[in-house]
């Protein structure tokens, strides 16, 4: 199995490609930088959203439970699911109970960490992503590969060439504006023939009892107004307690995620449509037990704006891909490895700790701190190599001696000069792929100390 | 007087023993009284980010042992004394003169811009120069606001540097952006690491640095790598061997 | 155990030190809340028209270039003219499609980030109203503009089995390219009239 080192290297092997996404996501922080330097208050923003997440986290069994008697009296009906097989047989089974053979879906990150469109698929349900990018990684059979801008890997072209095939648009066209009418009059076809709508859920208000869903597209108020039968999915930390708090994170979300003022539509459902339902179902999957973890537990404050992704100069030059998750970049790395260690060993590795992710970040989770507390339990859990888990502990056993310390480095410095090139360079050595080793001097400094007057 | 106490990180003692003389005479030239305790080695930054807890630990306690008694340590280096103020409590809490420790250890600039209280830097410079804000010393230490910060904009480093005569600080088009040596992830993640590194090189070229400045060697070292693999024109120099020979006051 | 109880069990199991909600802060305001108002509603893409009173309203409709030229008009603004769709007339939602344009009075808007509320019982009989049709046009008294979000949600109030919106100019996507293109799903364009 490769990790992010390997996948990587492969996405950066093309220069020219891996600039221009870069670019494209550079693009983006800077008008989250434009919007957010609107806003006087913005850090005291920050401040806030981080608090009250903190706070809701403290007693989310109380909040979630008020949530659901609110939900309750407004006729919505409200789910419980332990993990992502309990979450996808309840969406099932409202579905088959209702004789759905066709659904919509907005965006959801949460289905897409429970695998849930294939599922329905394997049970004769047809799933149609309709946020644009979405519907384009669908087409293509791919997962998304970044949470808010799912299709931000692909280029007009291939979009174009994937248009022609599953569409019918003209042979090479490329203008976003055509494929953007082609897809929504394909897509206004599927809306009209659907049978169910189903949504993800941004905020859940416990004090209301309803949830709130932001698109620009309106994709999620198409599928959740037009179909009788409403299913919003959330993950349990979606909730805050009061609709009043839905102030500090709407003008924070957009203006981080995408740098608009706000999404184009900020929809507030609480209670089905007349004569129709509306179903919650609310997800575990390990969240619980992340709670039980204080160097972790933050970030379940993540309102998915996907600002740390935008920002990370590592997934920037290494694609979502390479991260082998749903949630790829600095808040991936650190959900994965909770969800499989084994499995996404590599990815607390995939940062230099620079902590742009932490300063971007609107709830203020401590991200680059996290990544580094994770490196820990990877080591304690032997999940790092031997190998470079043996060369720290040689390491530190030889920088705790002084005397080895010093005679070490100066070996290094006399003999790496007078090696063949070929054999400093060799196989062996990384650093010397594309760098030149620092210079070797003849003296140290503390050899040199001495000589200095004082 | 307080005594200062150098604390030079072990590949700059190495590597770089000019960035260690030239940290000593700047500090000596304001007058202080300064010490290198020659049993330093380490901070224990390359285990801690590693992971490996159990090697970092040790040198953690052994910094604490050399550098307690001083009444403040300075370093060439953000990124060792964000390790020792951000990243030693949860090894050494509750220890005798941990406190004083973590408080009273400074990277250079800061140390003479908030504790010397330079405000005078007399020297010249004639070149472009990029500044490469560190991610450690701006993001952990603060020396400056970070682009993502919404605050009132401060940077020590350049506060100091640009009154050196001759000197012109050019503007960067991301002026925070990593360089991409990250530690192990250097190597670990040496694909990624070495176009990050580059794209920073373009960048201080496309603003028309001749010089890349800066307060860790590590992340130069990287740079000046990369520059002598490409025969780059730009050079690597730390901020103390610029005001090296300036009159700070 | 029902997953109910588990998941709450887990989570008492595994609660964290109690934490305070945090104060409120203090927010921005404008000078001019209408012309910033207006800045960021045509950086989102939409348009401001501004009236001068109720009697004005169908004059000002009738300059509107996509309600002049617009065979089937839905308006939930009560004495507009004739040419409109009998909403109350329809049953389901699905035959909305294929209204050219959606007249909705809007309770308040936002000056900092263009958005204007619609409570659900401003969409008459279909809440699909305002997502379906081609063209929206909102209509918002010139006196209900607020400074930001935190007044906005100080002016809500919450019903029950309710629904409520903020809609800040049209339907968009930026997902080719980072390119934006007006009219994703939902409204083509977005029409604010101030009166």
């Amino acid at each position: 199995m490769t990790g992010h080192p390997e996948q990587a290297a492969a996405f950066v092997a093309n220069e020219d490609r891996t600039h221009w996404h870069d670019q494209s996501l550079w693009f983006v922080r800077s008008k989250r930088d434009r919007q957010a330097s609107s806003i006087p208050e913005w850090e005291a923003l920050r401040e806030a959203a981080s608090a009250i997440k903190t706070h809701t986290l403290s007693r989310l069994a109380d909040y979630l439970e008020e949530f659901e008697r609110n939900a309750t009296a407004n006729g919505i009906q409200v789910h419980w699911a332990r993990d992502a097989a309990e979450h996808n047989a309840i969406v099932h089974q409202i579905l088959s109970s209702h004789g759905v053979t066709k659904l919509v879906k907005s965006k959801s990150m949460l289905t897409e960490e429970c695998h849930l469109n294939p599922y329905l698929e394997a049970r004769g349900i047809e799933v149609i992503d309709t946020d644009l990018g979405e519907r384009i990684v669908q087409l293509r059979k791919e997962p998304p590969s970044h949470i808010v801008m799912p299709a931000i890997h692909l280029k007009r072209q291939e979009i174009g060439d994937l248009f022609h095939i599953e569409l019918g648009t003209e042979k090479g066209a490329s203008d976003p504006k055509y494929l953007t009418e082609a897809a929504r009059i394909h897509l206004r076809g599927k809306f009209m023939g659907a049978q169910a709508g189903l949504t993800g859920v941004n905020f859940a208000v416990a004090e209301t009892g309803g949830v709130v869903v932001c698109t620009n597209e309106g994709n999620a108020d198409m599928g959740a107004s037009l179909p009788s039968l409403h299913i919003a999915c959330m993950g349990i930390e979606k909730l805050i307690p009061r609709a009043a708090d839905l102030a500090i994170f709407l003008r924070l979300l957009a203006r981080s995620g995408t740098g608009q003022p706000i999404t184009g539509y900020t929809s507030h459902f609480n209670g089905p449509l007349r004569g129709g339902e509306m179903h919650v179902v609310m997800v575990d999957n390990g969240r619980s037990r992340i709670l039980g973890q204080e160097t972790f537990r933050r970030s379940l404050g993540c309102i998915r704006c996907g600002a740390c992704m935008n920002t990370c100069p590592v997934y920037r030059r290494s694609g979502g891909y390479s991260y082998g998750y749903t949630v790829p970049g600095p808040i991936g790395s650190i959900l994965a490895p909770q969800r499989d260690p084994e499995k996404y060993g590599s990815l607390p590795f995939a940062s230099s700790l620079c902590g742009s992710c932490t300063d971007v970040c609107p709830v203020k989770i401590d991200l680059h701190h996290q990544l580094l507390a994770f490196r820990k339990v990877l080591v304690d859990l032997k999940v790092v190599p031997l190998a470079k888990r043996l060369s720290m502990a040689v390491t530190g056993f030889i920088l705790a001696r002084p005397a080895l310390y010093r005679m070490g480095g100066g070996l290094m410095r006399a003999i790496v000069p007078r090696l063949p090139r070929g054999l400093v360079y060799g196989r062996w050595n990384p650093w010397g792929i594309q760098r030149e080793l620092p210079p070797m001097p003849k003296q140290s400094f503390r050899d040199l100390i001495d000589k200095e007057p004082s | 007087m307080s005594t200062v106490g150098l604390f030079i990180p072990c590949y700059v003692d190495q590597l770089y023993p000019q960035v260690g003389l030239a940290t000593l005479r700047v500090l000596r030239r304001l007058g202080l009284t300064v010490e290198f305790p020659s049993e330093q080695t380490c901070c224990g930054q390359p285990m801690a980010n590693s992971g490996s807890d159990a090697a970092a630990r040790p040198l953690a306690e052994r910094f604490l042992e050399i550098f307690g008694k001083y009444d403040h340590v300075v370093s060439p280096s953000g990124s060792c004394v964000s390790m020792v103020r951000n990243h030693y409590d949860h090894w050494l809490h509750g220890k005798p003169g941990f406190e004083h420790l973590r408080d009273h250890t400074y990277e250079l600039c800061e140390y003479l811009t908030d504790v010397a209280k330079v405000v005078k830097v007399d020297g010249e410079f004639p070149h472009k120069v990029g500044i490469q804000m560190s991610c450690h010393g701006l993001r952990e230490l603060r020396l400056g606001r970070s682009s993502e910060q919404m605050i009132a904009p401060f940077n020590k480093v350049r506060q100091l540097l640009v009154q050196l005569r001759g000197i012109e600080v050019v503007d960067l088009t991301r002026p925070d952006e990593c360089c991409g040596f990250g530690g192990t992830f250097a190597v670990g993640e040496e694909a990624v690491s070495c176009l990050m590194g580059r794209d920073r090189i373009a960048d201080h070229a496309h603003a028309g640095a001749e010089v890349i400045a800066g307060f860790d060697m590590s992340c130069l070292m990287h740079l000046d790598g990369l520059i002598r693999r490409g025969n780059l024109p730009q050079r690597v120099m730390h901020v103390a061997e610029i005001l090296e020979k300036a009159e700070l006051s | 155990m029902s997953s109910r109880n588990a998941i709450l069990e887990a989570l008492r199991q595994n609660v964290p030190p109690p934490a305070s909600l945090p104060a409120p802060i203090t927010t921005i305001r404008y000078a001019d809340p209408i012309k910033q108002f207006e800045e960021t509603l045509i950086g989102a893409g939409g348009a401001l028209v501004r009236g001068s009173g109720a009697q004005d309203l169908a004059c000002e409709l009738s300059k509107i270039e996509v309600y002049a030229s617009a065979a089937k008009i839905a308006s939930l603004v009560p004495g507009l003219p004739s040419r409109d769709v009998d909403l109350n007339a329809i049953q389901d939602p699905h035959e909305l499609e294929g209204i050219d344009v959606a007249v909705i009075p809007g309770k308040f808007g936002v000056a900092e980030n263009a958005a204007v509320w619609i409570p659900g019982e401003a969409l008459g009989p279909h809440r699909a109203i305002f997502v379906i049709v081609q063209h929206l046009i909102l209509v918002v008294p010139d006196s209900e503009i607020v400074h930001n979000l935190q007044q906005a949600y100080e002016r809500l109030e919450w019903k029950p089995n309710s629904f409520g919106t903020f809609i800040s100019g049209p339907s968009k996507t930026a997902d080719i390219e980072q390119s934006l293109v007006i009219g994703a799903h939902g409204a083509r364009s977005c029409t604010v009239i101030l009166l």
